[in-house]
């Protein structure tokens, strides 16, 4: 095996997973919440944690601590893994194509 | 020549991290393919991957740089309220551009998708920063991670060249305007 083979081999993938799927996840949520406070009252007045921002304010910041909540959580879970990099790619590449789609107005308004 | 507080604010948002984001990062991506794309012709070296490290760190700070400066400084000035019985919009320009059927869709389509889209912008550069810090070379080895990561910036440029146009665009029909004046010059006279 060469050098550069056992690199890779010493390092698992799973921080570089963690942390892919974590923003996959936060760019969804990030969305999911915009059209949340869009359309729902109580979660639109819930969202406002700074006034001068208004519903902004809370969105964003909710989606950031659910990020780092979650690439925490898999970070803790998979730094010393080697997972199925593949379909973790692929779930976060899908997840946030959904959170740009989902923060076009037009198509956040069919909800 | 003068500019007010509000301009300068606005000017260092979209342009001194806005549009430089937008610069570093078409940078990063050609960079980034050039030297850990499998048949790399010129294959990244211990100065190269210490070059990018510093590189992505400051993208990554470009990218928090704008959208909190947005959101928190230009952003609560552009939805100000006006006081009733107000008439002159112009110190209010989300109102301003409501007032208009002409001009309303800067704010329903422009200013509602790019207050959102653009914040996708630090966390997908922040992760692309954290995963390089952690990889560096090796990611030439790890083909879907780099793939995914390179996606991942190239999404990061869509949003961030979205919310780039629409603040230029906003700012043309309804810039954000007020607060103390700040002179620069004097000019010369005609």
């Amino acid at each position: 095996m060469s050098a550069q083979g056992s690199s890779v081999e010493q390092l698992p993938n799973g921080s570089g997973a963690a942390a892919l799927l974590a923003a996959g996840v936060a760019s969804f949520t990030l969305a999911v919440l915009a059209i949340a406070a869009d359309q729902i009252a109580w979660v639109k007045s819930a969202m406002i944690f700074y006034k001068p921002t208004g519903p902004l304010s809370g969105v964003t910041t909710s989606a950031i601590v659910v990020w780092l909540v979650a690439w925490l959580v898999l970070e803790a879970r998979w730094r010393k893994k080697t997972v199925a990099l593949g379909r973790i790619c692929t779930a976060a590449l899908v997840l946030m194509a959904l959170g740009l789609l989902l923060t076009f107005p037009p198509l956040a308004d069919l909800f | 020549m003068e500019m007010t507080a509000r301009e300068l604010w606005t000017a260092l948002h979209g342009m001194g991290f806005g549009a430089l984001y937008l610069l570093a990062c078409s940078g990063a991506i050609v960079e980034f393919w050039r030297r850990y794309a499998p048949a790399a012709a010129t294959p990244a070296t211990t100065g190269d991957e210490r070059f990018l490290r510093i590189y992505f760190a400051v993208l990554a700070a470009l990218a928090w740089l704008a959208v909190l400066t947005g959101t928190y400084i230009v952003y609560p000035w552009y939805r100000a309220a006006p006081p009733p019985g107000t008439t002159d919009l112009s110190g209010f320009p989300q109102r301003l551009l409501m007032a208009s059927p002409s001009t309303i869709g800067w704010h329903s389509l422009g200013m509602e998708w790019k207050e959102h889209v653009a914040w996708l912008v630090p966390i997908s550069t922040t992760m692309t920063t954290a995963v390089f810090f952690r990889y560096g070379r090796r990611l030439k080895d790890l083909a879907p991670l780099r793939n995914a990561i390179l996606w991942m910036l190239l999404g990061s440029f869509f949003a961030a060249g979205v919310a780039g146009f629409f603040g230029a665009m906003l700012n043309k029909h309804a810039p954000v305007q007020g607060g103390t004046t700040i002179h620069f010059a004097g000019g010369e006279k005609p």
